[in-house]
């Protein structure tokens, strides 16, 4: 391939991407709407406020926000070519991104085992399907980020590992705003 | 054996003769296949040719052939039902029992949106859109296989159910509470859930395909108003797809999330609210409606200019149209239920949005009927196609029109008054169209065009059997005659459901004339060879390449400066290309894991179906590992020297 057709490649890769992440705004949307109608639909049972804990979520913000930041300083890594470093920042966003997926079931936890299961009242339901299905992206994203620094270092091919993890980290920082949302409207709004 | 076979046993096995038949009918089937297969050795074509392909005609072709196979079964499922309603009026007997009835009417509705009309218009994506556009292929190749394999996967899903456990029976939308775990325990709506799920997936990775090469891989030179009509409404209808697909997938995601996890979304007690999924599936539901018209659009707009030998009226009035529908579409959805009880101002509302959008598309009948004005018409089977569409789809649209009015709306809801509707803008638009395309494009594939005066007839028997089938269907609905009836007690009724089932006979007449067509012309191959590439006296660039395409569609990429411009290069004076111009061509090499990512979502479904967790894990896992494999391989292309596009190209000329 000439260059003119790795540019074209890039390109289109990149419009791809965005338009995946697109779609996949329409699914959060879909989520959040279910969320909102339904979050009174407690069935007698406990509500938002009396269930969450801002500290907590606000403790699984800045572990997400702070991964965000690694990513972005990883990027830089990659584009100066300095892969050890690259290597560090991918570790970290890595650790950041467990730590912040096993809070997450440990409240996940906590509430089924207080009985506030999905299966206790419409609310619940919307509550776990809305912030779990942005938790199995964080996973998806954990285990590309995974196979992405485990392809850099088997065959070292920069030009398209460059590519592949900058669509990587606009993923990232995409679920970082979904978590923002999560943050607000179930959190915040809800204790409030 | 519960961790190994699920909740499967022997009671879900067919039991009465029809169903049992057609148990036994699609093994056989499965199995003449087979040994045909290898009697023929034909196993290593069809891995090499077809399963690995990356080619968008192809995978295009292979949309047909599986839209066509369903759109029989569908067909069949018609014919069941009319037959039935023919005889269960007073003092008549029901031909099947009520829960087969309405298993029978879910798998018509299914099967016809998802995979017979859904199937034709990514058929008719693949065949025309790179060509028309100047583009080697689509932007990406792979992931086309992969949506072809996952539609694939969920139409195996909808048959099987046949085979095993039966078919949802809660309609082609599937309304809770009816389809939650409550009242419907078996697997026929798990079936119904992940046949979609699966096919919808593919669907929307399909359409951010095709949004992406339209975008990014336009011959030089071909602006967005340079566009042909056709590539402009698959350009709005991956727009729609994009932003409307999630929908289904969220809806269906949480209703199976119900059923499997005890969840309470739509349920009708602890909170959950049927109303949502409504909402949420007709935001979804009515969208899709233009996304399978709009293309047929597409398709006339060409076939129009084409056989009226002028250009197309009013190039930029039809794209705004196809514009304002796609905006239009998404505040049109709450028409599906105005007897929901939003209130009347809301009802008012989308009433109004209703009627506006009828603009838009009559904008686009009026700009066809002038670009036929004056011209020199050849009514070739697509252009019949297109005068039958013209007409019947009028009608549809103006019973659209009266249903947006939600007083009127309230007497005819669910009703046959709706079926009527609904068919004469699905059959009338959507399906006229796509058989029009087929016709249009198929010469453009194989090399030889279709039995023109067969393709005709084909259209006129659809024409009447349509108007046989559906007419008599309004008179019912407003007779007070409700959709998914399979008995009934008054005697008036009787006749027009007889004239209806004699309808649906003909419409089968005109199916079979459609596929006699094809294998008539296969025989008469020689008589109808197009050696030109240009059967019809085209306007866009697929008729300046040879009859059949070759796999890298041009050998030298076109430029472009103007709407049609074959038609005007033709006049110009084509020029022969000298040796120089030929350059190196990059292909995409074929790959087998389109097909394993589509046979591992295959086993996935079966497992939640079943609740078979053991075939959930594998195939989870495997699926996961495919993609990764995919996403591991940095040599996916070869490249074809210049001197050999040379030769091929030339020899395929005849220079």
């Amino acid at each position: 391939m000439n260059d003119g057709e790795i540019t074209q490649k890039r390109d289109r890769h990149q419009l791809g991407f965005w338009a995946y992440i697109m779609t996949d705004c329409m699914l959060f949307a879909s989520m959040f709407a279910t969320y909102m109608i339904l979050k009174n639909a407690t069935a007698g049972g406990p509500g938002a406020s009396q269930l969450f804990d801002l500290g907590y979520a606000l403790l699984l913000t800045i572990l997400l926000l702070t991964s965000s930041y690694t990513v972005g300083l990883a990027n830089l890594a990659l584009h100066n070519n300095r892969r050890k470093e690259f290597i560090g920042y991918v570790a970290a966003t890595i650790i950041l991104g467990v730590s912040f997926l096993v809070l997450e079931l440990r409240e996940f936890a906590v509430l089924i085992h207080e009985g506030h299961g999905p299966d206790a009242s419409a609310f619940l339901s919307a509550f776990f399907t809305l912030v779990g299905l942005h938790g199995a992206h964080i996973a998806v994203g954990l285990l590309w980020a995974i196979v992405l620094a485990w392809a850099l270092y088997r065959q070292g091919r920069h030009e398209d590992i460059k590519r592949k993890f900058g669509l990587f980290s606009t993923y990232w920082h995409f679920l970082d705003v979904v978590w923002i949302f999560i943050f607000t409207i179930v959190y915040a709004l809800g204790v409030a | 054996m519960e961790w190994l076979i699920g909740r499967f046993d022997l009671s879900y096995l067919p039991s009465d003769p029809i169903t049992m038949g057609a148990a036994i009918g699609m093994p056989l089937i499965l199995i003449a296949i087979v040994a045909a297969l290898t009697y023929f050795k034909k196993w290593k074509w069809l891995w090499t040719e077809w399963i690995t392909t990356v080619d968008a005609k192809k995978i295009g072709i292979m949309y047909a052939i599986v839209a066509i196979i369903m759109l029989i079964r569908g067909g069949a499922d018609a014919l069941m039902l009319r037959a039935s309603t023919a005889v269960s009026g007073p003092g008549g007997t029901q031909l099947f029992e009520t829960d087969t009835f309405q298993q029978v009417f879910t798998a018509h509705g299914t099967i016809m949106i998802f995979f017979v009309a859904m199937g034709l218009m990514f058929a008719l994506f693949n065949i025309a859109v790179p060509l028309m556009i100047g583009a080697r292929d689509v932007a990406f190749p792979f992931l086309n296989s992969m949506s072809f394999w996952l539609f694939f996967a969920g139409m195996i899903l909808v048959n099987a159910s046949l085979v095993v456990g039966g078919f949802s029976n809660g309609g082609w939308l599937g309304y809770p509470p009816l389809t939650e775990l409550q009242y419907n325990p078996g697997p026929g709506v798990d079936y119904w859930i992940w046949s979609l799920q699966i096919a919808g997936i593919g669907s929307l990775l399909s359409g951010v395909n095709f949004f992406v090469t339209i975008v990014k891989c336009r011959a030089k030179g071909m602006k967005l108003m340079k566009m042909p009509i056709f590539v402009w409404s698959v350009f709005v209808t991956t727009v729609l797809i994009m932003i409307s697909f999630p929908m289904l997938t969220a809806s269906l995601g949480m209703l199976s999330l119900d059923r499997l996890a005890g969840m309470h979304f739509f349920t009708s007690d602890a909170g959950g609210n049927p109303m949502m999924y409504i909402n949420l599936i007709w935001a979804w539901g009515h969208p899709e409606v233009y996304i399978l018209v709009m293309p047929a659009f597409g398709i006339f707009s060409e076939v129009v200019a084409t056989f009226a030998r002028k250009r197309l009226f009013g190039y930029k009035t039809m794209v705004w149209a196809l514009i304002a529908i796609m905006f239009f579409s998404f505040v049109v959805w709450q028409h599906h239920f105005f007897t929901m009880g939003a209130g009347a101002n809301v009802n008012a509302f989308f009433g109004i949005m209703t009627m506006v959008i009828a603009i838009p598309t009559g904008v686009k009948l009026f700009n066809w009927i002038f670009t036929m004005y004056k011209g020199k018409i050849d009514f070739k089977a697509p252009m019949v196609w297109f005068m039958c569409f013209a007409v019947t789809f009028t009608i549809g649209g103006v019973t659209g029109v009266l249903m947006s009015i939600p007083a009127i709306d309230f007497q005819v809801h669910n009703s046959m008054f709706l079926v009527a509707h609904f068919h004469n803008v699905i059959i009338g638009g959507v399906i006229f169209g796509y058989l029009a395309g087929l016709t249009y494009w198929f010469p453009k594939l194989f090399g030889f065009r279709l039995h023109d005066r067969l393709g005709r007839w084909s259209a006129y028997f659809w024409m009447v059997g349509f108007m046989l089938a559906f007419m008599p269907l309004y008179a019912l609905g407003l007779m007070g005659a409700v959709r998914r009836l399979d008995h009934y007690d008054d005697p008036a009724w009787i006749p027009f459901f007889v004239v209806s089932a004699v309808g649906v006979v003909v419409i089968g007449i005109g199916l079979g004339l459609f596929i006699l067509q094809i294998f008539y012309s296969v025989w008469k191959r020689k008589t109808l060879r197009d050696t030109t590439g240009d059967p019809w006296n085209g306007r866009t660039l697929e008729w300046s390449v040879p009859s059949p395409a070759p796999h890298y569609n041009f050998a030298i990429e076109p430029t472009v400066s103007r709407i049609d411009e074959w038609w005007y290069q033709k006049q110009d004076g084509v020029s022969v290309p000298k040796d120089k111009d030929y350059k190196d061509i990059v292909l995409p090499k074929n790959t087998s894991l389109g097909f394993l990512i589509g046979m591992a979502a295959l086993a996935l479904g079966v497992g939640l179906i079943w609740h078979i967790w053991w075939l959930v894990i594998v195939s989870f896992v495997g699926l996961v590992l495919f993609v990764i494999r995919r996403s591991m391989d940095d040599f996916t292309e070869h490249t074809l020297p210049a001197g050999e596009v040379m030769r091929m190209d030339r020899e395929a000329r005849g220079i």
